[in-house]
């Protein structure tokens, strides 16, 4: 319904209807609030998955809000101080213990960071199991896809801001990555830090990027999304397409408005999810070691390495499938190709529209073809994943290279196993299980 | 408005014209930012060269000084360590040092040293930059290998180095670690970042 025709609205003489109409006169506030909440009609039929979307939403807020907070206190400064500690490092420290208030909003900030990338991987394998990014819905995806690319910079720049052990040596180890590209890596890598070395420079463009770049693109890129979602309309658990039955009034039978319905059920979500989220920030902020790593408890020491490095634990599956790349190809050296397997690994994604051919959207009406895909390429995932924490292996790398061969095999031989399967009619209207 | 009578060609050339001008202003506005972007002339001016005091170094010992912010290593190698270089020559990827950027050429030879025993090598891993760890004990010992010589192990993606900082075949570093320009002024002291060139 969005971007229908609202009529303007008329006041009924009092204070606040008068008001309301000298507004609506001159914004579209009530064809905002029907064409996107009140007259915004969703399929009746969502269920768990769907509670990811809003709950992105929610972090976004709040790592918005606590970076504001942390911004205030912070100094992206490289030079050691008096006690020769790097001023960066120390400010975090400060924060910590001495601004009030500060630690919780500083433990906000990075167990959101970490909540930020389990509500968008579960929120993408909705999209995968439920066909959401099949036609007419392949924007809203890409806009998607964006995201999380987007996402995955700011949270590698903000890595590097408590300039601990694992902040210094993971941006060393990322940025030279860019080396391995032919011709041109070498400079690039150079403009990326802005100096022969990780140091001040790199600290402060990642700063500016962090804080300021990448959040104003990410809010841009989030807009977007949901405007194209509303522009198609949700897809549901059944795939179908709720618009192809509607009653007199043009209203889809199987549909209800987000506002008062969902706006209430994602409230259940939110209540739900900040307990589990207050849980880990007052219980457990370092996440067991996965959320904040050891080794940042240690200022950065540009002469040594921290015997064991490796990312945060949303980024270990692409830097598995980096490790796993030991071959050499057409005269360029595994270090490249390793490069743009993890590259590729990330990117494939925005294919999926095209690369899907089940006459099906949703896994409820696909066989076990898809069933078996679908569970190997998550286990794979998973594997990749907790691999990517280890340190190098030889058995380590041959399951690595299994499991990377498998990953990209979903992908590019989708167009031809999504259409062997078996699939089971797909109902008319939405069904409530 | 109506747009139903003809379209003026020379009005529309202009217009084409008009906004090539300007997006060559905008591509030209673009200059100094991506510039901002590169290495300022600070950090540009901040090679200088370090001389180090290795008179304390004793035979089997290693020490780490920075240049240019980098980690480099001496090392007195022993006699011992110095017998294991001969041995690996055909399990390295490159054991005569042809490789000419990894090293001036006064240290293309069997040690890749200036001085036989002692071993100056920036200490970052061709890899991807990570800083190796000196695994110098042969054997087991040190979590390797039971037929490891000695030599640094990186943390980050497993590439290994000799006693002469030449990487191992199939490792991800594809070449050795790299050896500085460094020359010996009167003992016992190095000049790190400056050989007899003045380079
Ligand atoms: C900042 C991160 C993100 C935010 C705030 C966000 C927000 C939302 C919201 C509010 C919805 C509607 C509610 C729902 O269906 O759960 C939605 C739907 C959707 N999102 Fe996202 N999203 C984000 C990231 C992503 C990413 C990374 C992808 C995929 C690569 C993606 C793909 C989709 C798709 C396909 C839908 C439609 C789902 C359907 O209709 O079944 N989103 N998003
Ligand atoms: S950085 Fe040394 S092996 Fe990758």
């Amino acid at each position: 319904m969005a971007g229908g025709i609202y009529e303007k609205y008329k006041s009924d003489g009092s204070l606040a209807g008068n008001v309301l109409e000298w507004v609506d006169a001159r914004f579209p506030a009530t064809s905002m609030w029907k064409g996107h909440l009140s007259e915004y009609y969703a399929p009746k039929n969502f269920n768990f998955w769907y509670f990811f979307g809003s709950l992105a939403l929610l972090v976004l807020v709040i790592q918005i809000v606590t970076g504001i907070f942390l911004v205030m206190h912070y100094k992206p400064d490289a030079a050691l101080n008096a006690a020769g500690v790097p001023v960066a490092f120390a400010s975090v420290e400060y924060i910590m213990r001495d601004v009030p208030g500060g630690w919780i909003i500083r433990y906000m900030h990075s167990t959101g960071a970490s909540a930020f990338f389990i509500v968008v991987y579960l929120h993408m394998f909705r999209g995968l199991i439920y066909g959401s990014y099949r036609k007419p819905r392949e924007l809203t995806w890409l806009f998607g896809v964006g995201i999380f690319l987007v996402l995955m910079g700011e949270a590698f720049f903000g890595y590097l801001l408590p300039w601990g052990q694992m902040s210094y040596w993971g941006a060393q180890v990322i940025v030279n990555l860019f080396g391995a590209i032919p011709v041109i890596g070498n400079d690039l890598s150079i403009i990326i830090r802005g100096d022969f070395i990780v140091g001040d420079a790199t600290l402060n463009r990642f700063f500016s990027f962090h804080v300021i770049a990448f959040p104003l693109v990410l809010i841009g890129l989030v807009a977007a999304h949901i405007l194209a979602l509303h522009e198609t309309g949700s897809n549901n658990p059944d795939g179908i397409d709720i618009k192809e039955k509607k009653d007199e009034h043009g209203i889809p039978l199987d549909g209800i408005p987000f506002h008062p319905y969902y706006t209430v059920k994602d409230i259940v979500g939110v209540v739900v999810f900040l307990m589990v989220f207050s849980a880990v920030m007052f219980f457990a902020p370092e996440g067991g070691g996965y959320f904040l790593e050891t080794p940042n408890f240690y200022p950065a020491d540009p002469l040594k390495t921290p015997p064991h490095i490796a990312p945060v634990w949303y980024f270990t599956p692409y830097y598995s499938i980096l490790r796993a790349m030991v071959w050499n190809f057409f005269g360029l050296d595994a270090k490249f190709w390793g490069v743009v397997a993890m590259g590729a690994s990330v990117v494939v994604f925005a294919f999926l529209p095209w690369l899907d051919r089940s006459p099906v959207r949703s896994i409820r009406y696909r066989g076990p073809i898809t069933k078996a895909m679908v569970t190997l390429f998550v286990i794979c995932f998973f594997i990749l994943g907790y691999l990517g924490t280890l340190s190098p292996s030889p058995m380590g790398e041959l399951v690595s290279q299994i499991c990377m061969v498998f990953y990209f095999a979903f992908f590019l031989g989708m167009p031809w196993w999504s259409r062997m399967d078996k699939f089971k009619p797909v109902p008319e209207r939405v069904t409530m299980k | 408005m109506s747009n139903q009578g003809k379209v003026d060609c020379g009005r529309r050339r202009l217009i084409v014209a008009t906004a090539a001008v300007g997006g060559v202003g905008a591509v030209g506005a673009l200059v100094p930012f991506v510039s901002s972007l590169l290495p300022s002339e600070r950090a540009k001016a901040a090679g200088a060269p370090v001389e180090v005091d290795i008179g304390k170094l004793a035979e089997g010992q290693m020490m780490t000084v920075e240049w240019r912010g980098k980690p480099v290593w001496i090392i007195n190698r022993t006699k011992d360590m110095l017998a294991t270089l001969p041995k690996l020559d055909d399990k390295v990827a490159d054991p005569k040092s042809e490789v000419a950027s990894q090293q001036p050429a006064y240290a293309a030879n069997p040690t890749r040293s200036v001085k036989e025993n002692l071993l100056v090598v920036i200490g970052i891993c061709t890899h991807l930059g990570c800083s190796p760890s000196s695994k110098f004990k042969a054997g087991a010992e040190e979590g390797m290998t039971a037929d490891w010589l000695g030599g640094f192990l990186c943390p980050c993606h497993g590439s290994t180095f000799d006693f002469a900082g030449r990487v191992f075949k199939a490792k991800p570093a594809p070449t050795n670690l790299e050896i500085p320009p460094h020359v010996y002024l009167t003992d016992p002291r190095i000049l790190i970042g400056e050989d007899k060139k003045g380079a």
